[in-house]
């Protein structure tokens, strides 16, 4: 079959000049996604600027797209919009076989998670040891900041993390809505979010300056305490110069903790606001969790061992509110989804928030079920290429043990030593999808008070 | 009669080895390949329990339970 881009049908409302549907990408990004599904079905199609995107969705065309290998579907060049924030010549995403070697020593494999959970947990301990008996939190700023201190722990190190404050994450948080789509037309364009951007960025790298130059000055530490940035700096040329700048540092700190930030700060505050508008089902996990912990067990032990009601929970957070809602790849070679067959070049994608609200595999798709997923239902596994929250195939998010373990300790010391209200209309809290990170339209506030006896 | 079969895509695999935590009886993994390989693909029913434990828990969702009729 040759290839036939125009035969892949077309959504409506592409804007009379050279955007096509940037601008409604850029507004109101899920309308568009749904309504490509809506009008055109698995197969459809949308135009971003000079581009073509051709949109997949449903079950078959998904796992083609998640199956495809690298040489095939590329994601390299998908994501314009992260070089500004990386720094040129810090890749996105490795091959899957880099990855995969990367994931042999790393710090997300099994044998790891043990030492993780008890970060984690300390982490939290942390943030709330300065909350009185009430108050209120604003969900965004706790949460991106409690999640910029366990990132940081867990994948660079205990001593780094221990040099940070709230300034990182607020420059993080910068970084984060330097996003917007117009990227596709141009990194760099001259917009208030890529200015802050940018410098957001020069400020973080002044920041691991700071700490490589306070350190230098000190004693040199005992190898057990060494951070990775003690190693990326103990590392010369043969001349004795540094091989790795400040610059080059702060860049791979940054796209180590980028997949695991706003994308697990996110699913925490959305947990919390679904929780809170289905008292039941939040009255069942605070059950749950105060079973678990009569005995006085340790968060970190038991956020390694399933705890089925949170963990539905999560799970149905997760796809309702899937904090990525676009994955994007570059056709390398010719590839067929439903009959129509894809040029190369072409740009090609599948929508979490589509697929994983698919009525024909998860009824009542707009309901907030945690039951989908107990005994015998399942719907995450039984749906395994539309409950996508995750992406699938081989680049199914390699952090995904991580993040769910790391939510189930963040909830388990919250709803054990808390409880929670909104103070807001619980339909006014909702995201911001201005940017390709989404975040939570601020204000996002709930109130605290200390359980009795905690 | 129906049985259990226990199903990994290697192409799905990302090395993770969880499910040699949840069951080691059954999964077993190849270093060379950095795979998972099902060592009995066809479980004892006590087995069974610690099978749906890995295959819920796998991190990249490659294995699977399939249900077969098997002749006794």
């Amino acid at each position: 079959m040759s290839a036939d881009l125009l035969a892949v049908p077309e959504v409506s409302g592409r804007a009379p000049d050279d955007l096509g549907h940037l601008q409604e990408l850029r507004t109101d990004p899920i309308g568009l996604l749904r309504r490509v599904r809506e009008e055109c079905g698995d197969v459809g199609r949308f135009r971003l600027a000079a581009r073509d995107v051709v949109l997949v969705s449903g079950a078959e065309a998904n796992e083609v797209f998640f199956r495809a290998p690298d040489e095939v579907l590329d994601q390299a060049e998908a994501y314009p919009f992260m070089t500004p924030i990386f720094g040129r010549g810090v890749v996105f995403d490795a091959t899957p076989e880099r990855r995969r070697e990367m994931l042999k020593n790393q710090a997300l494999r099994g044998e790891h998670m043990k030492a993780h959970a008890a970060t984690i947990e300390r982490e939290i301990n942390r943030m709330v040891a300065g909350w009185g008996d009430e108050g209120t939190i604003d969900l965004l700023e706790f949460f991106a900041e409690l999640t910029i201190y366990t990132t940081s722990a867990c994948l660079i190190g205990q001593r780094f993390r221990d040099d940070l404050d709230s300034r990182f994450a607020a420059h993080y948080h910068d970084l984060e809505r330097g996003t917007d789509a117009l990227a596709y037309v141009d990194p760099y364009a001259d917009i208030e979010s890529f200015h802050r951007r940018d410098r957001a960025r020069l400020a973080l790298v002044a920041m691991v300056q700071e700490i490589i130059t306070r350190r230098a000055a000190q004693p040199a530490v005992t190898r057990d305490r060494r951070d990775l940035l003690d190693v990326l700096v103990s590392l010369t040329d043969e001349d004795g110069t540094p091989h790795f700048s400040a610059d080059e540092i702060t860049g791979m700190f940054i796209s180590m903790m980028f997949a695991g930030h706003h994308t697990s700060s996110g699913t925490a505050a959305w947990t919390m606001i679904e929780l809170l508008r289905h008292p039941e089902v939040l009255s069942e996990v605070v059950g749950e969790l105060d079973a678990l912990y009569a005995d006085g067990s340790a968060v970190s032990f038991q956020a390694l061992r399933e705890i089925p009601r949170l963990e539905a929970s999560l799970k149905e957070t997760l796809r309702l509110h899937p904090p990525l809602i676009l994955l994007l790849r570059v056709a390398q070679q010719e590839i067929t989804f439903g009959g129509h067959t894809v040029p190369v070049g072409t740009m090609v994608g599948a929508s979490p928030k589509v697929s994983n609200r698919i009525p024909e595999d998860f009824p009542e798709p707009e309901r907030f079920d945690p039951g989908r997923y107990l005994d015998p239902r399942q719907e995450d596994l039984v749906h395994r290429w539309t409950w996508i929250p995750f992406g699938a195939g081989r680049h199914r998010c390699v952090g995904n043990a991580f993040a769910m373990m790391q939510l189930k300790a963040i909830f388990s010391v919250l709803l054990r030593d808390f409880e929670f209200t909104m103070v807001q209309p619980p339909d006014t809290y909702r995201d911001d999808c201005s940017k390709m990170v989404i975040q939570l339209e601020q204000p996002c506030l709930v109130s605290y008070r200390r359980r009795a006896g905690r | 009669m129906s049985g259990w079969r226990v199903v990994a895509d290697p192409d799905l695999c990302q090395g993770h080895q969880m499910c040699r935590l949840d069951a080691p009886e059954v999964f077993g993994f190849d270093k060379a390949a950095d795979t998972v390989v099902v060592r009995r693909d066809a479980p004892d029913d006590e087995l069974l329990t610690s099978v749906r434990t890995a295959v819920a828990n796998c991190p990249a969702m490659a294995l699977s339970l399939l249900e077969t009729e098997r002749e006794t």
